[in-house]
């Protein structure tokens, strides 16, 4: 097949605009439960330009990364798939990791397959679980809308997985490695970047929030998103929805959960005037604690629900941000 | 200004609510009904917007998969695209997305050399059985051109150049790539049509070529369940969540009040 051996965990960190992602601190518990079971070393990527891509280096060898490759260059500033995936190619095919790991982001996803195809690798996306068992790596997902749950184990090296946002806890600081200047060279590039613009910044990114207050059809209309707004602020939650109030346009496609959205796995998911249509449910059954609050209690989700709540959307929810702000004097 | 513009889709069930053989730990769906990836219809609309555009364009349709595969194929002509080819043989069977990428790159590169040269290649953000969304961009790193995946628009599509926005998690990117390219959109991009009657019986007749590893030339090393780098597992159903509460109170402070309790209990407030 392919004479590649290696050994390692690599993860791919994520930084947009200078700023390091959460999801990263993810990736390394889940490269040092795969480290331990192999006896294999984690170390961890990161591109960017300027100071930032130094700072990031260093936090990520704090918390657990033995080396650090950082690569720095003016054409990474923001992420390009052909020049990130340069890069990343260059660093496997050099220090020879075993595995990679990258986040199940539009980043990693795009990154994941540049790099599959270069080492004729497996790619298992999505992941959820990863185990070594019997020596092969096994990661767990879930498809067909979260209804099934499967195990995809690797036939050879290297094995690249991509993971979901939130499926391991954030690996903590305390650690001391290495961070080494990547040298960066680059192709010519048939793409390039033109502008970012972010829709509404400020509030909590749902794919990497950990907790998630979250409306639907039952709001009727923007305004209905308002006391939610006001809740979740309370609670440093971000602001999800459901389809239908994305459709509707009473909330921009970047809050939208589900399986044409994003999926979430926060501690806390808080559904209000959400049915829970199957889509819907596919993009957050993973979530620790579900709330629902809606008028019907036959409702998918609030059949779902650790603490489901009857009533109006409108009553509850003020009541519960004032129940709140009260306990908290 | 002609393109040729090619979509890959895929067969998918229409239904994503299947049940696991508990014996053979596989998914049952013989017998369900099966038709276009609902994501694959956006990249079929958008193919056609580009081709009305630009006259002496042509949309090419292929479909890796078994031989009922060529009821999507018909579905896409019915809608309005020229050609469309199966790409099904007993070697692919048990490919992995490294392997389907391989087979639809090659045959990318076949309709290039044999009917006009690509410029653009599009797929759906993703199947809803597999839902990895990692097919176009494989298939774009096998022939080596630039790619853009889960794009909301294409506010150009030139001769030279495609400029593409993509939904990212915290907003939206504009980038401009070299023609040929690769492109997954999402469904934010258009409102995809009907097929007309005339469409449907047009396609029922219609030539839908079938290519093998043969025809193809593709890379036994990386097709097949041989050559795939992952093994899907037995599957099994979603284990149920424990049951809920049911959050007690007369009136809507008392049940915030409850909730509260329950949610400190939890360590969340």
């Amino acid at each position: 097949m392919n004479d590649y051996s290696g050994k390692g965990v690599l993860c791919v960190a994520e930084a947009r605009h200078g700023k390091l992602s959460s999801c990263a601190f993810e990736l390394l518990t889940a490269a040092k439960k795969i480290g331990a079971a192999r006896g294999e070393p984690v170390w961890a990527a990161v591109l960017g330009d300027g100071e930032s891509v130094k700072a990031a280096a260093a936090e990520l060898a704090s918390r657990g990364a033995e080396r650090v490759f950082a690569a720095k260059h003016a054409s990474l500033s923001e992420f390009l798939d052909e020049a990130y995936a340069a890069v990343l190619t260059g660093i496997v095919s050099k220090e020879k990791p075993r595995t990679v790991l990258l986040p199940a982001t539009v980043f990693g996803r795009s990154l994941a397959t540049r790099l599959a195809v270069a080492f004729k690798a497996g790619l298992a996306g999505d992941a959820i679980g990863l185990e070594v068992e019997g020596g092969k790596l096994v990661a767990t997902r879930s498809c067909y809308a979260g209804n099934v749950i499967a195990g995809v184990s690797f036939k050879r090296a290297p094995e690249f997985a991509t993971v979901r946002p939130m499926a391991f806890p954030r690996a903590e600081a305390g650690a001391a490695g290495k961070v080494e200047e990547w040298p960066v060279e680059l192709p010519a590039l048939k793409s390039e970047f033109v502008k970012f613009s972010a829709d509404d910044s400020g509030e909590v990114d749902v794919t990497a929030a950990d907790r998630i207050v979250s409306g639907g059809r039952g709001l009727g209309k923007p305004e209905g998103f308002e006391p939610l707004r006001r809740l979740a602020k309370l609670l440093g939650a971000a602001v999800g929805a459901s389809r239908a109030a994305v459709d509707s346009g009473w909330i921009p496609y970047k809050h939208q959960v589900g399986l044409t959205g994003r999926s979430v796995r926060p501690r806390l998911y808080m559904a209000c005037g959400i049915s829970g249509q199957i889509q819907h449910l596919a993009g957050m059954n993973g979530s620790d604690t579900i709330v629902a609050i809606n008028t019907d209690p036959d409702c998918p989700m609030m059949k779902l629900a650790t603490y489901a709540v009857q009533g109006d959307v409108f009553k509850i929810v003020p009541a519960l941000a004032a129940e709140i702000e009260k306990r908290r004097g | 200004m002609a393109l040729h513009i090619v979509v890959c889709v895929k067969r998918t069930p229409a239904s994503t609510s299947v049940a696991v053989d508990s014996a053979t730990g596989k998914v049952r769906t013989e017998g369900l009904p099966h038709g276009m990836n609902p994501q694959d219809e956006y990249a079929v609309e958008e193919a056609l917007r580009i081709k009305e555009k630009n006259a002496g364009s042509r949309v090419s349709v292929l479909s890796a998969g078994g031989p009922e595969s060529d009821e999507v194929i018909r579905t896409a002509l019915a809608l309005g695209c020229d050609e469309g080819a199966l790409l099904s043989a007993p070697a692919f069977t048990g490919s992995d997305t490294l392997g389907t990428s391989h087979i639809l790159a090659k045959a990318v590169e076949k309709l290039g050399k044999e009917k006009a040269p690509v410029s653009l290649v599009l797929f759906g953000k993703q199947s809803n059985d597999g839902e990895s969304g990692l097919t176009a961009g494989e298939t774009a790193a096998w022939l080596g051109w630039p790619s853009v995946s889960f794009v909301r628009r294409l506010p150009a599509v030139t001769e030279s150049e495609v400029t593409a926005e993509r939904l990212m998690e915290d907003g939206i990117e504009t980038l401009k790539l070299k023609l040929p390219a690769v492109v997954s959109v999402t469904k934010e991009i258009n409102e995809p049509r009907l097929p007309s009657l005339r469409g449907k019986m047009a396609a029922k007749k219609a030539p839908v070529s079938k290519w093998g590893a043969a025809e193809l030339g593709t890379d036994a090393s990386v097709t097949g369940s041989a050559g795939a780098g992952i093994e899907w597992g037995r599957l099994s159903p979603v284990p149920s969540r424990p049951s809920g509460t049911l959050i007690p109170g007369e009136t809507p402070e008392e049940k915030a009040r409850n909730l509260a309790d329950k949610l400190k209990e939890a360590k969340l407030l």
